[in-house]
């Protein structure tokens, strides 16, 4: 999709991506395709390399970096799907210039738990039936603990407004605001 | 394809003398998504993410000073008891997504129609602030737009604060939409109603190509509000809104008609001014 209504991202054409690479010094100025910036994502350094510069976010954790979990359903900022954090702030990767996110810290989807487990949220989401298609769980999944982690005790109102910004085609959100209760319940230790 | 990455202000306008014609990113919610569907493709980019000076921002004494950088969510938070009017607005764009990303710079520099903290800036008067490596300049918002997605400013600058005076009493944003979130304003509405200086000062959004200021209907309702009370006849409430429905200039687009946007008009200034005065 993205490659089609972007000439850019045809011409960059396939990128190598060296996960050993080293970090970038605090660069003033990236300059010409060839040369190559690190990002640090989940934890870990990575380095885009002949890369478009214009090439967003999203683009370069599909596409470039092997990290498919945030989805691009819309591209402009309006579905939530590619949510993840920047610096700890929840923002849409689609509306991050990827080399502007040099120096920043980035969690995606796939970083919100570390090792091979999933996290409270990934959980309650899949035991409540808060997913059916799937295509919208992982930027809910990031757009939840970003409120729990600041809201622990959120009323509906506040978590109805916290995914306001999280478009679910298939659920009708009612499950989806089961499951935030339910990892609510589990947290605050007063769970069944 | 450039990317200057300055973290002080002066490397950023340093950045910009020597690419003039650079294109600058802020919070990239309006920037990006121009350049995910190549109808933006730029060569230089200063991106103003870093710069520190651009984000902060002042309320103390009798004037505001906001910098490019200062959020929406930043307004909806640390502004809110300062600024409950613009803190309103700030909390009908977009998502939480689009509020942490999003800034006030970018609102200006997109200069569109609908930009919500647009008809704010009018009635307050805001003056824009533009950093250049030859020093700054400062232009009245309502000289900085000078038509839809269009702005004054010159190769080389950037807007590096908005400021406007301190006003005490009520503020209001009244905005229509077809959701609660995510929505771009069919019409939205900003009030200040200045006790110190007895003068009633409302702007419109989505209804004109710019922000639209119903001066005669500020004048009317100026003249004959009982200051001392904070009241208003109600033929005088009618009059007002009248005057403001009168003064609009709006089209009809995908999002509504000229007529719809003309009737929201007149129904926000009477809610915006009910609202403002002692009940
Ligand atoms: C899903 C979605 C929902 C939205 N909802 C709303 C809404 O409800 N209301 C609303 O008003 N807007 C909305 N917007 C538009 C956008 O979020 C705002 O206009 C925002 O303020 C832009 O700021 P930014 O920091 O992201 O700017 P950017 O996208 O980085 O830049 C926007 C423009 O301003 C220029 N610019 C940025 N900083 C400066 C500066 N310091 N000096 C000079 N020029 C500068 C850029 O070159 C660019 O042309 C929405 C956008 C999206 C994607
Ligand atoms: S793909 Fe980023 S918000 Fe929809
Ligand atoms: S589960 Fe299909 S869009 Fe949400």
């Amino acid at each position: 999709m993205t490659a089609d209504h972007n000439p850019g991202y045809a011409e960059a054409g396939r990128s190598q991506v060296d996960a050993a690479a080293e970090a970038e010094p605090a660069g003033f100025r990236l300059a010409d395709e060839s040369e190559s910036y690190a990002l640090r994502v989940n934890g870990r350094q990575e380095s885009v390399k002949a890369a478009w510069l214009g090439e967003s976010l999203l683009y370069v954790l599909r596409e470039r970096l092997g990290l498919p979990g945030s989805k691009n359903a819309c591209d402009q900022g309006e579905c939530g799907s590619c949510s993840v954090f920047l610096d700890g702030t929840l923002v849409v990767s689609c509306c991050v210039l990827a080399a502007d996110a040099v120096d920043a810290e980035v969690v995606t989807v796939e970083g919100l738990e570390p090792g091979e487990g999933l996290s409270d949220v990934q959980r309650h989401f899949l035991d409540a039936g808060a997913v059916q298609c799937g295509f919208c769980t992982p930027g809910l999944i990031v757009a939840v603990h970003d409120l729990l982690d600041r809201v622990p005790d959120a009323n509906e109102l506040t978590v109805r407004e916290a995914i306001s910004g999280n478009l679910c085609r298939c659920t009708g959100y009612g499950r989806i605001l089961q499951a935030v209760a339910d990892v609510q319940q589990e947290r605050a230790g007063t769970g069944p | 394809m450039t990317v200057a990455r300055p973290t002080t202000l002066d490397e950023a306008v340093d950045a910009l003398a020597a690419m003039p014609d650079a294109q600058l990113l802020a919070g990239g919610t309006d920037f990006m998504v121009e350049v995910n569907f190549g109808h933006r493709r730029p060569t230089e980019v200063v991106a103003l993410r870093r710069v520190a000076e651009l984000r902060s921002h002042s309320t103390d004494g009798d004037e505001i000073v906001l910098g490019a950088n200062v959020t929406y969510s930043q307004l909806q938070t640390e502004l809110a008891e300062a600024l409950p009017g613009l803190a309103a607005a700030a909390r009908t764009v977009g998502s939480p997504q689009i509020r942490n990303a999003g800034t006030i710079g970018g609102n200006v520099g997109t200069a569109s129609p609908a930009g919500d903290t647009l008809p704010f800036l009018a009635a307050v008067e805001a003056d824009v602030v533009l950093a250049s490596a030859g020093g700054t300049r400062c232009l009245p918002l309502a000289d900085f737009i000078t038509g839809a997605k269009q702005t004054a400013i010159l190769p080389g600058e950037l807007i590096s604060e908005v400021r406007f005076a301190d006003v005490r009493g009520p503020q209001q944003f009244l905005k229509v939409g077809t959701r609660n979130a995510m929505v771009i304003s069919i019409a939205c509405c900003a009030m200040v109603v200045d006790i110190d200086r007895r003068r009633v000062r409302c702007a419109f959004g989505s209804v004109a190509a710019r922000p639209l200021r119903p001066t005669e209907a500020e004048d009317f309702i100026s003249e004959a509000l009982d200051w001392s009370a904070l009241d208003a006849e109600a033929d005088a409430v009618d009059r007002f809104a009248e005057l403001a429905a009168g003064a609009a200039e709006p089209i009809t687009d995908h999002r509504g008609t000229a007529e719809y946007r003309r009737h929201t008009v007149k129904v926000m200034a009477r809610r915006a001014l009910t609202r403002s005065l002692r009940a």
